[in-house]
């Protein structure tokens, strides 16, 4: 009776823990090995964008199609990487990395006018105009003091976003 | 392509509203002033697709847990050998034998009675009854199942419906062999289409597909109809509208609870001691799910009938069915999720996302204009 789980052995979960930078821990990460398996229906050793979007609360986030692009086909190391960000243990900074790359989708390593506009345009569909939305974002932006043209930097979210309030954490359920 | 489309946008209009089943505390306004921080802050919505990708609640509901191996030991695995040879050698064809000798009997009562008694409608309906519960007590009787009931034994009369969770078709077999209820369910292919046809429609009950929105306002009516004549038999549904794998409960469709009469829920709680009784119609077929009932020791399992619940004054439908899962879940040990089973057969309705956009589109414009 082969169990998901025994597949694993102890170097396989140390050079995932490696990958991860220790942010799971050994049982966090047989329980991540679970689900993967779960989701990766057929055994391919990755899982692709159509068995992420088969999970309907993630088909349902504003979000979906922008993650898609960093998720799809994730192999097993990359797909605890990505969520060890959530990990209550990742520091703040790596959550707001994660967040920078997320609005820096295309990764030229800074965030434009255009790029905060899609993202804004993800969170709120139809219900913003887009004039409406250009008119707030040059709006906030001015008042912290940055203009419609210059783009934003890593070190930029972190200064806007680098205070304590920002809460990132799922927990993996472990058995 | 016109005719498709209006199709399926009218199955919208007919599925349940997640948002309805929403809790407030999702929506969360501050009227204070707009900064560029609470604008690049995207970490709740990132932090609830993480969340759905580790663990979705969803799918939990429709996994089935395999048994726990026991046979790992020099003598144990000796005495599990021996129970294989004796379940499938010696219980399996013993079950067949039973199963075919009742449904011989009853075909040979069936036959006659369905068609030469058609003068006496109501003895007709009578010996039908019977005899239907009397198949059911030989399928139940086929995987030797061990059913505790408690509380009182369904009566049939009017201006009532029984609502209860839904684990497997054999949840049915299993009440009724104690009421002939008339049940509301999904049509099938094969055998099982083929007595759902000729036998028990004789019992009252109603066959729909669930992807045809013309046979769910069909349903609609005949239920209407139904609980209103004297004569009918007691009326069952699943308000599940799918099986799910008796850990959890999903929403409730609201249906059998606008019908403005008493609604007797029925709580139904198998132990898995023996053998797991979901039935994964995506995975095996039903007369596989039998075999595997037939091949096991026994089927243990729980049923309550409890208290019936009237619909309390400006309670709306779906209150009232989320007050009727509670009861059902404490009493079964489920755990309440809430989400549409029949999200297994459709893709999600944009519709939740859309309340998201809106709400925080919302929050964004109305703490433009306070300043």
């Amino acid at each position: 009776m082969g169990n998901a789980s025994s597949m694993l052995t102890q170097y396989d979960i140390e050079e995932v823990q490696e990958h991860c930078n220790y942010l799971f821990s050994l049982q966090e990460i047989v329980s991540l090995y679970q689900r993967f398996c779960q989701l990766d229906r057929n055994a391919k050793g990755f899982i692709s964008a159509d068995e992420f979007l088969s999970i309907p609360e993630f088909a349902l986030n504003p979000f979906s199609q922008r993650l898609l692009k960093m998720v799809d086909g994730l192999n097993f190391k990359d797909f605890v990487a990505f969520l060890s960000t959530f990990s209550s243990k990742a520091t703040l900074e790596q959550k707001i990395e994660l967040i920078f790359k997320v609005y820096d989708i295309d990764g030229k390593g800074k965030v434009t006018f255009k790029d905060l506009l899609e993202v804004l345009r993800d969170l709120t569909g139809s219900f913003m105009s887009e004039e409406q939305r250009e008119k707030v974002l040059s709006q906030v932006l001015e008042e912290a003091g940055y203009s419609r043209n210059c783009s934003l930097l890593l070190e930029d979210f972190v200064k806007i976003l680098g205070k304590p309030g920002l809460k990132m954490e799922v927990e993996v359920p472990v058995d | 392509m016109v005719e498709l489309r209006s199709s399926s946008s009218e199955m919208d209009l007919d599925r349940p509203n997640i948002e309805e089943y929403l809790t407030t505390d999702s929506i969360q306004e501050s009227p204070k002033k707009l900064h560029l921080r609470d604008l690049l802050d995207i970490s709740p919505t990132l932090t609830e697709a993480a969340g759905a990708i580790v663990d979705d609640s969803f799918t939990r509901c429709f996994k089935s847990n395999p048994p726990e191996p026991w046979n790992w030991n020099v003598y144990l695995f000796p005495l599990w050998c021996l129970g294989v040879i004796i379940r499938y050698g010696i219980l399996f064809p013993l079950r067949v034998a039973i199963l075919t000798a009742g449904w011989l009997v009853f075909f040979a009562a069936f036959i006659p009675v369905h068609f030469l008694l058609t003068a006496h409608n109501k003895w007709r309906r009578k010996i039908e009854r019977k005899l239907v519960e009397m198949i059911c007590s030989v399928f139940v009787a086929s995987w030797t199942g061990v059913v505790k009931y408690h509380g009182p034994r369904p009566s049939m009369r009017p201006q009532q419906v029984f609502v209860a969770n839904h684990t497997s078709m054999i949840d049915f077999i299993i009440l009724e062999q104690m009421t002939a209820f008339a049940v509301i369910m999904q049509k099938h292919p094969g055998w099982v289409g083929f007595i759902q046809k000729t036998i028990l429609e004789g019992v009252g009950c109603i066959w729909f597909n669930r992807t045809e929105s013309k046979d769910r306002e069909v349903v609609a009516r005949k239920l209407r109809e139904h609980i209103h004549g004297a004569d009918n038999n007691p009326l069952l549904i699943f308000p599940e509208g799918t099986c799910v794998n008796n850990h959890y409960t999903v929403m409730f469709k609201k249906g059998a609870f606008e019908l403005g009469c008493a609604v007797c829920p029925v709580a139904i709680k198998y132990n898995k001691i023996f053998v797991d009784a979901f039935w994964n119609s995506k995975k095996q077929s039903f007369t596989m799910h039998l075999f595997h009932l037939m091949t096991s020791w026994a089927v243990v399992c729980d049923v309550w009938y409890l208290e019936p619940q009237y619909i309390r004054p400006g309670e709306t439908p779906i209150e009232f069915a989320e007050r009727v899962r509670d009861m059902i879940s404490i009493r079964a040990g489920l755990k309440k999720v809430p989400w549409d089973g029949y999200l297994k057969y459709f893709r999600p309705s944009p519709k939740l996302t859309e309340r998201k956009q809106q709400i925080f589109a919302e929050s964004v414009l109305q703490r433009l204009e306070e300043k």
